[in-house]
């Protein structure tokens, strides 16, 4: 198996290696995608890792959108290739419009880095339908602004398209429904706050990020140009 | 042409948890300030536009927010326009 996965770095990006790395144990082939090219290459499934983009200035992910591999990533997805954003990738997902809701600051105000369990509810994405609904996973976060917010209209549209792939066993951040990642209603495009490349041996506490990652390899991969 | 000085205020919507502005809301008290209610924490944005009238800053403006400076989600915003 060598699955072809494109990890992107954006100026700040800081998780790049351990998921290059993550895929690599796995079988796979992975490759950085620079912020600055306008292509994804022959990748057939891409990687938007956590970090800082582009400092987070103005607000989490949202400068990260005039890169231009967004726009690229922008037209793989909308072709069906399967994008997976951990983390600030979830939140550079939200702020492009490629995924609904936002992401603003913990309730409480204080940046949590702790292992939770997470529940897999939806197994319809591209993820998901490597998971069994119900059961329960440990991956870690890492993060400030992970609370999940949308409109009630929108969370009636998760719910009903299956879209809310995990949730949190004791919501730590305060996001609406307990959300820690959902999909767009295709399937195809997954955001998730817990970071799935910090939990792939026993000596990191879990190996259940594997699973996460490796469902790229076993996802509808498409090859774009 | 005109240069016109722009102030958008960005703030978390009415509805939208500001645990930030709720913070500093607890803390007055401590100082003697019994009586304040709703704060709320957001940011100032300054700019300037050259534009020919009021009308065009504004649309100009309204479309910058709702496209970039805020996230609608989350936030929303208040501008002033001053010709300078």
């Amino acid at each position: 198996m060598s699955r072809h996965i494109g990890v992107v770095q954006f100026p700040g990006t800081n998780c790049e290696q351990d998921s290059i790395d993550t895929i690599k144990n796995l079988g796979g082939q992975a490759e950085i995608l620079w912020h600055g090219s306008d292509t994804v290459g022959s990748v057939e499934a891409i990687v938007i890792p956590g970090g800082f983009a582009h400092g987070d200035y103005l607000r989490c992910g949202a400068i990260a959108r005039f890169s231009p591999i967004m726009t690229a990533i922008s037209r793989f997805a909308n072709s069906g290739g399967v994008v997976l954003g951990i983390c600030n990738g979830f939140q550079v997902l939200t702020e492009t419009g490629l995924l609904p809701g936002a992401l603003q600051k913990n309730v409480g105000l204080k940046f949590l880095c702790q292992m939770e369990s997470l529940i897999v509810d939806s197994t319809s994405s591209a993820i998901g339908k490597s998971f069994k609904s119900g059961e329960q996973l440990q991956i870690p976060i890492n993060h400030f602004e992970g609370n999940y917010v949308c409109s009630p209209e929108v969370m009636c549209e998760l719910e009903a398209n299956g879209q809310i792939f995990l949730r949190y066993e004791s919501n730590p951040n305060g996001s609406i429904g307990s959300i820690a990642g959902i999909s767009n209603k295709e399937g195809n495009i997954v955001g998730m706050m817990p970071h799935p490349e910090r939990a792939t041996s026993v000596l990191l506490g879990s190996m259940d990020g594997n699973r996460i990652l490796s469902a790229l390899f076993e996802g509808n991969v498409k090859n774009n140009s | 042409m005109t240069i016109w000085r722009v102030k958008v205020e960005v703030s978390p919507r009415s509805g939208i948890a500001d645990p930030a502005g709720a913070t500093i809301e607890r803390s007055l008290p401590a100082l003697g300030f019994e009586n304040v209610q709703n704060v709320r924490l957001g940011k100032l944005i300054c700019l300037e536009i050259e534009a020919e009238n009021r009308e065009e800053v504004e649309k100009l403006v309204a479309d910058m927010s709702e496209r970039f400076l805020t996230n609608p989600v989350i936030e929303d915003s208040y501008v002033e326009i001053f010709e300078s």
